[in-house]
């Protein structure tokens, strides 16, 4: 199905109602769900914390559109919240940890290949290979820790084994800039793109810092600590893939033309019917609050909305298990380096990057600790033990 | 490590702020306008939930029903073998974040020097990952997937979070940590004799022998646990040492 941004559609905002029970309906099945459903949501919920982190900067920095971010930014609320609470509450913290990297990993991978600009492509899969690490180590974690198998979240969609290690991700925040796209060139879809897996890190990097603290383990309050720097290493990097020079309207067309996309994606993927009805009401949402913005634009800019959206949503987002892909990454780009805005080999790290790694590492490494000659294996790496006879 | 049972400033009570105590009641009495209703209306919405809700999920059926199982299932019809794999993963799940809760309560006593028998803790943490082979294998021989979370094994998950937050925070004491392992070993003892009263209604014999064993030991577990509890808090109150004196 194609959809068009620019033709007027969607359901007008005085139609976007919600109750209190339809915000908190029956979750997805942690057991009997397709793992994507899970990933589907948790990316959802990022996209529309997004959306709405943005939506009260451009308020407080916008007087003229107060009052129509705040009514957009309520319905945009209430979307996170339902699409956040589908997820059910036996997952435990660390299990929706699990599910968030292979958000990270299958959403990034896919993103990277669909990417048509080399450099923004070569961005997301260095990006991939770091997230990648975190499964692993969180994997670990849950194994060591827990006594649980990452996999019966990821139900073999995604490996399990080390990335760049973690250890290494830690660099200077200079080194964490990128190249921005140019907004007058750049394709569409590299726009919503860089929306999209920044909106993804940036709640994950905000999951972390809320959920880390609740846990008793030492070193799993520790490696929440050392993950959450480097999501937040990861919210710049791709925050700084957005041209600065776009307007706020502009911009703000672009996150709800990237809703609108994102609820087309998981629409055309969805697996289950109760929840692909969520995703198509949610686009048709978007479409009439890109609607809204488009004719702010039109009245503030005195610009054709044509000049930046394209007429038709590009292809979806596939979801679907890039392991291939993510593995061939993994054999030729795992010893990149980041020096400024290049990539460079291993030996290339700017000294400022190495010497602000080794200060946080002196004391010990959380993420190598934990994960010290671990191998995953189906249900526990005790699977490998001898059991000792009675 | 601080003993967990010393006096000190605790602010949680209302004792401890006397003006703001009769304040906080003074406010709360004035400010509230009385109105009709009490805790039904919140168990209603509850109810309405619980009505309205599906499973947490399936138990996997083996494509193929093997050994021991599928003689049973040939017995007799209107047999519900999903009941007997369901608890077989949730004892499965147990066992193996049983190891873990040991290799936690370990660590916590060498690090602190504590008293209890280490060696003995060994042997329970290697009997439990023992358990836990023997139900994966049990599981094999019907043709179960053991790494596959049954509804059960997710619930008891659930249900035992707390046992795992607690061995694992540093500031926890051995006594703190042996009161949440009792929980989990009389959990895990009354789950072993669900288990083989299942095996033995099921005509299970082989199994339910093994499974026997098996709560024969989880049984000294919960003996030694048990008799761990007392001793520390005896230990901590001094009753023991008085006791010893006279």
């Amino acid at each position: 199905m194609a959809v068009r941004l620019l033709d007027g559609r969607g359901t007008p905002l005085e139609k976007q109602k919600f109750t209190w029970k339809e915000i908190v309906g029956p979750p997805i099945s942690k057991l009997d769900d397709d793992a994507f459903t899970r990933v589907r949501i948790i990316l959802m919920n990022g996209i529309e914390q997004q959306a709405n982190r943005f939506q009260h900067a451009l308020a407080q920095m916008n007087g003229e559109l107060r009052e129509a971010a705040a009514r957009i930014r309520r319905v945009e609320h209430h979307q996170q919240t339902m699409v956040n609470w589908l997820l059910s509450p036996d997952h435990s913290p660390l299990e929706t940890t699990i599910g968030y990297e292979q958000v990270a990993i299958e959403v990034t991978a896919a993103v990277a290949q669909q990417e048509p600009d080399p450099y923004l492509a070569q961005v997301y899969r260095f990006g991939l290979l770091e997230d990648f690490d975190h499964m692993y180590r969180y994997s670990a974690l849950m194994d060591r820790v827990e006594g649980k198998d990452a996999n019966n979240i990821l139900q073999c969609y995604t490996d399990i084994c080390p990335g760049r290690p973690t250890s290494e991700e830690h660099r200077a925040p200079a080194d964490d800039l990128r190249t921005p796209y140019e907004r007058l060139t750049a394709d569409p879809i590299s726009k919503l793109h860089a929306l999209t897996i920044m909106s993804g890190e940036y709640q994950t990097r905000d999951y972390y810092m809320t959920i880390g603290p609740t846990f008793t383990d030492p070193v799993a309050r520790q490696l929440y600590a050392e993950i959450a720097s480097i999501e937040e290493q990861h919210v710049t990097q791709y925050g700084s893939l957005l041209d600065p020079n776009e307007t706020w309207l502009e911009r703000w067309m672009l996150y709800e033309a990237n809703e609108a996309y994102n609820y087309y994606s998981c629409m055309e993927s969805e697996s289950n019917p109760r929840i692909k009805a969520i995703w198509e009401r949610f686009l048709d949402y978007e479409l009439g609050h890109l609607e809204m913005v488009k004719r702010l634009f039109e009245k503030h800019e005195r610009r054709d909305p044509a000049e930046i959206l394209p007429d038709y949503l590009p292809d979806p987002i596939a979801y679907e298990s890039q392991r291939e892909f993510v593995r061939q990454t993994l054999r030729e780009e795992v010893d990149l380096r980041a020096n400024g805005e290049n990539f460079v080999p291993r030996d290339q790290e700017p000294r400022a990057t190495r010497e602000y790694r080794e200060h946080l590492n002196s004391e010990g490494s959380p993420s190598d600790a934990v994960a010290a000659g671990y191998q995953w294996q189906p249900g526990t790496e005790l699977g490998g033990e001898t059991p000792k006879a009675a | 490590m601080a003993k967990s049972n010393q006096m000190g400033v605790n602010r949680t009570g209302i004792d401890m702020s006397p003006a703001q105590a009769k304040e906080m009641v003074r406010g709360a009495e004035e400010l509230t306008p009385l109105r009709a209703g009490n805790g039904h209306s919140l168990a209603s919405i509850e109810r309405e939930y619980i009505e309205a809700a599906e499973p947490l999920g399936s138990v996997p059926l083996p494509g193929t029903l093997k050994g021991a199982l599928k003689s049973f299932m040939d017995k007799a019809t209107g047999r519900n073998p999903e009941v007997f794999l369901n608890k077989l993963g949730e004892r499965l799940a147990f066992e193996r974040t049983g190891v873990r809760l040991y290799d936690a309560l370990i660590t916590k006593c060498e690090a602190t020097g504590s008293a209890l028998p280490i060696e003995r803790l060994r042997e329970i943490r290697d009997e439990e990952a023992q358990h836990f082979h023997l139900l994966t294998e049990a599981m094999e021989s019907l043709g179960a997937d053991p790494t596959a979370q049954t509804p059960d094994a997710d619930v008891a998950a659930v249900a035992s979070s707390g046992i795992q937050k607690v061995l694992t925070d540093p500031r926890t004491s051995v006594a703190q940590c042996l009161d949440a392992m009792l929980t989990a070993e009389l959990t895990d003892n009354a789950g072993w004799d669900m288990l083989c009263s299942l095996a033995e209604e099921m005509g299970l014999d082989e199994l339910e022998a093994e499974f026997r064993q098996a709560l024969a030991e989880e049984d000294t577990h919960l003996e030694d646990v048990r008799t761990w509890v007392t001793e520390s808090v005896l230990s901590e109150s001094g009753t023991t040492a008085r006791r010893r004196s006279t």
